[in-house]
């Protein structure tokens, strides 16, 4: 008997095809019983024994400390300073856990160097070796600080869907580490306005035009394609039914293409 | 070891060759207060070599308090041992005032002492806590915590911080103590004493930890000596060494000496309970020295809390070497000044360093649960060693 191919493991799928109650309740599933992995480094972890402990108590969110490894948790709390000896461990822990799972950079340190910002062996930020969730500052963070980010990251996952979160790359990646965006450039600012792009004269339907505020929908040469109910007899004090999106390649961007463009993914 | 295996089966099988097994505990491992890797070489289950690697915490700090003004430096200097930070600030700032020759003022020293006594009671009650966890016992940790936040409630009022309170300034304290400071500081102290027999009563005498801990990681008072231990796992091997009473800074002097409340705390045995007696016998007399600190501020006339310093404080051109008691042992301080405003180099002399040297000693012959034991036992702060 060979080996058997599994195939790859998918996070998502079901719920990006599941209605909404259901993704309601996937997702109520998963933000109240994050069980933590807790990466303490340096002095944050002692602030994060004392959020668990008694006075505390983040158990009471359902972040239970008790996971066994990297392998059982759903959440990653860093605390403390990342040095650069530490970071691979720190990213080989992270892959270690398995999806979906969450971080939350605890500290100065890790949220972007802290107090150390400018020594030779410190890692400025855990977010240039995993992608983080939440990020509570704080040297110490007070343990009602850590237990408010427990409660946004509970917040945003209340909110999200796995599809996007795993799923093939979306136009705006969500959970991508920082280390490739480019940092824009002061020339940015000096930038004139940006119009939107006006329809050529050739207008097909599909073109979309942007419905701004000095075009209603009466302007016929402006129209956007409306559906069959909403007949040209609108309400003239209606807002003005915006447009379709453009595509997401659409280059909306500055005149100059050497100038690096913010907008693009 | 030979590296072949023979398995024969059978009555009177010959002796099975093995292969040392080399084990990596850590970096990140419940059990190592923090990043701390051990490279073990088993045999089996019984520790062959041990090696600790360090570095996995080094920030760089002694590079970075070069350029720092000595009122930045606090900043920095508080965060490599992250539980008795206040002692470590004193530390510095009692280089500094030693270069300048600074006197400074009577409320301070007794305000320093008591804050640097509570920080004391503060980090011993996190080892207290996490070690029982180590071995097993899951409630100590619980009520070692309560008594924390007792304290640091107190702490906080005064400093503004709960762990990190950069409260000392060269030259004394940052501000003076809030009214009605004093009264709360030793309503806390009460109730921390009181408390203090919840973990007492649970864990010194309990037959599973004295099992786990009695004659476990035996260390010899010579290798303290040649390893350079410190604190209160130097003075379970029986070295009696205590800078507060042997070369006392701040108030200690008046402290500590027969019929005054300061004692140092010693044991002969060596062993893992041994050191874990000393750490809770200290909290009792740290807490004495509280309550006598207390006493004495509240009697002494209301006065200045801190130097006048000039605008740029710079220390003249020289080096000095201060060392005090820290709650895990003896830290050093060495302070090299080229009359600049930020030192020229300031070498720490962490306690943890050499507290944990000496586990390359003592780990092989044991086994690894007892390595568990050991290892909680050396009361060592990751940033400490690594600075």
């Amino acid at each position: 008997m060979g080996v058997i191919n599994l195939g790859e493991p998918r996070v998502g799928t079901i719920s990006r095809v599941a209605p909404k109650p259901i993704k309601f309740v996937l997702n109520w599933g998963r933000r109240y019983s994050l069980w933590v992995f807790n990466f303490g480094l340096a002095c944050c972890a002692i602030e994060f024994i004392a959020t668990s402990m008694s006075r505390h108590d983040f158990i009471r969110l359902g972040v239970i400390p008790f996971a066994p490894g990297p392998r059982q948790a759903d959440l990653m709390v860093v605390s403390g300073t990342v040095t650069d000896k530490m970071a691979p461990a720190v990213k080989r822990l992270y892959e270690q856990m398995p999806e979906p799972k969450y971080v939350i950079s605890f500290g100065a340190c890790s949220n972007c160097g802290g107090p150390y910002w400018d020594s030779y062996c410190v890692t400025k930020g855990v977010d240039q070796l995993v992608p983080v969730d939440v990020y509570v500052p704080g040297c110490p963070p007070r343990p009602e600080a850590l237990l408010h980010g427990i409660l946004r990251l509970q917040e945003k996952i209340a909110g999200e869907s796995l599809g996007e979160r795993y799923g093939p790359a979306s136009p705006v990646p969500v959970a991508q580490p920082q280390a490739e965006s480019r940092p824009p450039s002061p020339a940015v600012l000096r930038r004139p306005l940006q119009r939107p792009p006006q329809p050529t004269s050739a207008d097909r339907p599909e073109d979309p035009p942007e419905a701004s505020p000095e075009n209603p929908p009466e302007n016929p040469p402006r129209e956007p394609p409306q559906p069959p109910e909403s007949s040209s007899g609108q309400r003239p004090d209606a807002a003005p039914r915006p447009g379709p999106l453009p595509p997401p390649n659409s280059v909306r961007g500055p005149a100059d293409p050497s100038e690096p463009n913010l907008f693009l993914p | 070891m030979g590296t072949e295996r023979t398995v024969a089966v059978g009555i009177g099988a010959e002796e099975l060759a093995t292969a040392d097994m080399t084990l990596n505990i850590g970096p990140q491992h419940p059990s190592t207060h923090g990043v701390l890797r051990l490279r073990l070489t088993l045999d089996g289950e019984r520790i062959s070599r041990a090696e600790p690697i360090i570095g996995y915490m080094h920030r760089g700090a002694e590079k970075l308090f070069e350029v720092r003004d000595y009122r930045q430096i606090i900043v920095l200097a508080n965060r490599h041992d992250w539980l008795s930070a206040f002692s470590s600030e004193l530390g510095v700032v009692v280089a500094v005032e030693r270069m300048l020759g600074m006197e400074i003022p009577e409320r301070a020293v007794w305000a320093r002492t008591l804050l640097a006594e509570l920080n004391r009671v503060l980090n011993h009650l996190m080892f207290l806590g996490s070690y029982p966890l180590e071995i097993g016992a899951i409630t100590p940790v619980f009520y070692a915590f309560r008594e924390r936040e007792t304290l640091q409630r107190v702490m906080e009022e005064a400093s503004g911080g709960r762990m990190h309170y950069m409260f000392n300034r060269v030259g004394g304290l940052k501000e003076d103590l809030p009214a009605g400071w004093l009264d709360r500081a030793r309503a806390a102290v009460r109730e921390v004493r009181s408390r203090m027999s919840d973990i007492e009563w649970i864990i010194r005498g309990n037959e599973i930890f004295r099992a786990r801990t009695r004659g476990v990681g035996v260390l010899s008072p010579e290798a303290v000596l040649q390893y350079g231990v410190s604190g209160p796992v130097a003075r379970a091997a029986g070295v009696d060494f205590d800078l507060r009473r042997d070369e006392p800074y701040l108030a200690y002097g008046e402290l500590f000496g027969p019929g005054r409340p300061g004692r140092v705390v010693r044991r002969t045995e060596g062993d893992c309970y041994a050191r874990f007696e000393c750490l809770l016998d200290q909290v009792y007399v740290s807490l004495d020295l509280a309550d006598a600190c207390l006493d004495r501020l509240a009697d002494l006339p209301p006065g200045p809390i801190n130097v006048r310093l000039p605008k740029v404080l710079k220390a003249p051109e020289g080096h000095t070497y201060a060392w005090t008691e820290n709650p895990l042992g003896i830290n050093g301080y060495f302070l090299v000044s080229r009359g600049e405003k930020t030192p020229y180099r300031m070498k720490l002399r962490s306690a943890s360093y050499n507290n944990i040297q000496v586990l390359s000693e003592l780990l092989p012959g044991n086994l690894v649960a007892d390595m568990i034991a050991i290892l909680g036992s050396m009361f060592f702060v990751v940033g400490d060693i690594d600075k």
